[in-house]
Formats: structure tokens, sequence, C-alpha cells
């Protein structure tokens, strides 16, 4: 047993890649299991490892932690990127809130009919430039300082850098109008853990693919 | 100003329902400002008081506090109903993650067709009866405690009822094969806080009804569409 955090989800982005933002971000190394058949999968509900019977699940500290929130506040609290009070808490909580909901979108993307797609990369440019990235642009203009809550790299700019990359893959220029975040974005990747993250090889998992979506409709039956 | 947090939404549960369940828990008073119109709603955009142009918003402490998850985590922690560490708060939130995806599936009921509300409803008890009761149930007979985490009242308590009382709204008989839940709920709803929570004129909400979901449609000028899981 190497101690290290072991991540079991199947082998792509879905809703295990925020984990592994915040772990390598955090500087954090870890193991992966990659869930590519049903019987793997009902082999792990039955041997109770998946409390509601669903992935993510990551073990670590001698836990079997399920529910993607969970996790990430887990990882966050342990590693300093939980702001200092409860109040940098609670922003960063409804940050990473409205993120997430952003990044459902994209979540659920590629299991969308071929003729919704278009429509839907739409209304993800449209939520982006509309509600998110303003909210965000402010916030960074407002303080003026590098990172998005207390003046220190928290679990919010972590999840704002995926998100921006995340939309970006989708509409290539949506950054136009945001020049504070252009500038959040370059700060970010200079990051010496983001930096790393962001190089090939890196546990980092590449946008979602026919096969993906195929493992995840056979893994889980849907 | 009363220093009483202030909440922002429709005069029904909905999302916020959870948000009003915890501040009773914790024994808060609160204050309720209920959108009817559209006006009304463009007028908290203009405002600049929704952060992503969302309810439910709740003012609290100097702040204006948006996203469901971000004010119940708040409060819990403000109220000590969060676990006193943070392995007891990862349980707690795993805990609450589950009951939440289970309210889930009954928050967008009331919004459903005729055809679809039946699916749903199949849906709602087979989840509950079939991946979250058990899971809460085991929890409870394999520490064999009162709460659900480190032997303290906590917001997974709080919302675990809740749920519980959703469902059974739903069919009231689905706790019969769950022995440990039909104790916790006899055990939950005698606290103080929440028994009051539970009595008439407290300011808990009724089951949504057509009102409600023409309200909401109205004023968000959202939701006509759903269809079930």
């Amino acid at each position: 047993m190497s101690g290290k955090p072991r991540l079991i989800y199947l082998n792509g982005r879905g809703r295990m890649e925020t984990i592994r933002w915040l772990l390598a971000a955090a500087g954090v190394e870890f193991e992966e299991v990659y869930l590519e058949t049903r019987e793997q999968y009902v082999k792990l509900i039955k041997d109770g490892s998946l409390l509601f019977q669903q992935v993510p699940m990551v073990e670590m500290d001698g836990m079997k932690l399920v529910q993607t929130r969970a996790i990430l506040s887990y990882i966050a609290g342990k590693y300093n990127l939980y702001g200092k009070d409860l109040k940098e808490r609670a922003l960063i909580d409804m940050y990473v809130e409205g993120i997430a909901d952003l990044m459902q979108m994209i979540l659920t993307f590629p299991f969308s009919p071929p003729d919704a797609k278009e429509k839907n990369i739409e209304s993800i440019k449209e939520r982006a430039t509309n509600r998110y990235f303003p909210v965000f642009e402010k916030v960074l203009k407002q303080h003026g300082q590098d990172f998005l809550v207390g003046n220190k790299f928290s679990w919010a700019d972590v999840q704002l850098m995926e998100a921006i990359l995340a939309v970006e893959e989708k509409v290539p220029a949506v950054l136009s109008g945001f020049p504070q975040l252009q500038v959040f974005k370059t700060k970010m990747s200079n990051m010496p853990t983001i930096k790393k993250f962001l190089q090939p090889g890196s546990p980092r998992k590449p946008p979602p693919d026919a096969h993906y979506v195929e493992t995840v409709l056979k893994v889980f039956k849907i | 100003m009363s220093g009483k947090p202030k909440l922002y939404y429709f005069d029904g549960r909905g999302k916020m329902e959870s948000i009003r369940w915890l501040l009773a828990a914790a024994g808060v008073e609160f204050e309720e400002e209920f959108l009817e119109t559209r006006d009304q709603y463009e007028k908290l955009l203009q405002g600049g008081s929704l952060l992503f142009q969302q309810v439910p918003m709740v003012e609290i402490d100097g702040m204006k506090m948006v996203q469901t998850r971000a004010i119940l985590s708040y409060i819990a922690a403000k109220y000590n109903l969060y676990g006193k560490d943070l392995k007891e708060r990862a349980l707690i939130d795993m805990y609450v993650g589950g009951t939440d995806d289970l309210m889930g599936f009954i928050l967008m009921f009331p919004f459903l067709s005729a055809e679809d509300k039946e699916k749903q409803h199949a849906f709602i008890v087979q989840k509950a009866t079939s991946r979250y009761f058990p899971a809460y149930e085991k929890i409870l007979k394999d520490h064999g405690q009162d709460f659900l985490v480190g032997n303290s009242f906590s917001w997974a308590d709080v919302h675990l009822l809740e749920a519980i009382l959703m469902v059974e709204e739903k069919k009231s008989d689905v706790l019969s094969g769950f022995p440990q839940l039909q104790a916790f709920k006899a055990r939950i709803s005698s606290i103080p806080t929440i028994k009051k929570f539970l009595e008439p004129g407290s300011q808990r909400k009724p089951v949504p009804d057509d009102k409600y979901v023409e309200t909401v449609r109205r004023v968000l000028c959202m939701y006509y569409d759903l269809k079930a899981n």
C-alpha cells in the first residue's frame, strides 16, 4: 500500500477530472484504477466499496470517499486550499458551485444526440459569457489580486482554470471579452504544479471521445 | 435591520427548503421574502443581488449568499452541525450528497407531465429503497449510535430526516424494510427545534402544488419542459 490517494473511475474525464486537477494542483501524487467492464463495477458494488453504488470513489486516509463534492472539499481542506476562515470558505464554495453548474453542461455534452450538439455548444457559450465568466472577471477586477479569494491560491482558482480550458475546447475565442480572465489563465498556467499537470504525460485526461462514451454506457448499463 | 438571516425564494419548498430545515434545526430565526412576480426577480437581478442570477439567495452575516450547498455548508459550520474535524466533515458531506441526489429526483416532480409523474414516482421509490435508504440503514446499524456522524447531531441527520419525510409523502410505508431509519426518524423528529419545525405554523412549506409550479415558471420563465429521469 503506497499511501497515495487511489482514484476509482473510468479512463476519462467525467466527474473525476476536477478531483485530478485539485490533487495535482496541491502537488499530491495519486494512483488510478480504471473501470473498463461492467463486471469490475458490479464487483465494486458487491464488495461494498461504493456507498451509493456510484463513482467517483477515492480511497484516501483510510476512507472510501464518494460524492464528488465531498471528495473535493476534503482535499481542499486537507491541503489548505479552502481559505482561512468560514467567510472565505463561503466565497470559495459559492464560486466552485457556480463553476460546477457550468461544468455540468460540459459533462453531459458527449452524451447528447448528434443533432443537439450545436445547440448545446451555443448554450455553453451563452452561459459562460453571460452568467459565469462575467462574475469572475468582476471579482478579479475589483480586488486586483492574483487569486479569487483572500489573495491566496485556493480550490476556486483551480476549478475556474479547469472550466476556462474546458469551455475553450468548445468555444476557442470565449475569453475574448474577458481580459482579467486571460491574465488569470496565464498566471495559473505558470504555477509549477499546474504547469506540470498541463504537460503531456500527466494524469490529465483528454476530451471525451466515442470510446469513452461507449465505455460509460456499457459499464453503467445506461 | 433585524440581524436575522433573510431568505429570498418562492413561497414553496424547492431548493430553499433544506436551508429552512437547517436553520430551524439550529434554532435560528429567519425572515423570508417571497418571489411572486417576474418584476421582483428582475429587480433583484438588476440590483446585483444574485451572483449567478439565481435563487436561493440568503442574506446572512453581511453576505448575499447563493448556491444552496454553499449556504448550507456555511450554516452547518457556523452552528456546529458539521462534525468536529475534517474526516467527520467528509462523512457529513458524503451523506448529504446522497440525500441531496435523492431529494433532487423529488424536486423536479411537480414540474412533470402526469405521465412522467407516474414514471418518476416509481423511480424515486426504487432509488430510495434500493440505493439510499439501505446505505443509511447500514451506517446506523454498524455504529449503533443515535446520529449519523460522530455520535453528535449534525447537518447529515437533518438532511436525512427531510429526505425520509419527502419520500414518505410519495409512499407512506416506504420505511417498512428499514427499522433503523424508523427509529432514527422518531428520534430526530423529537429533537425540540425539529419538533417545533414539524408543527403547524412553522416556516416549513407544504408539498408543492400547481400554483407553486405556475409561480416558478412565471417568475423564472423556465422549466416548461422537464422530463422524468
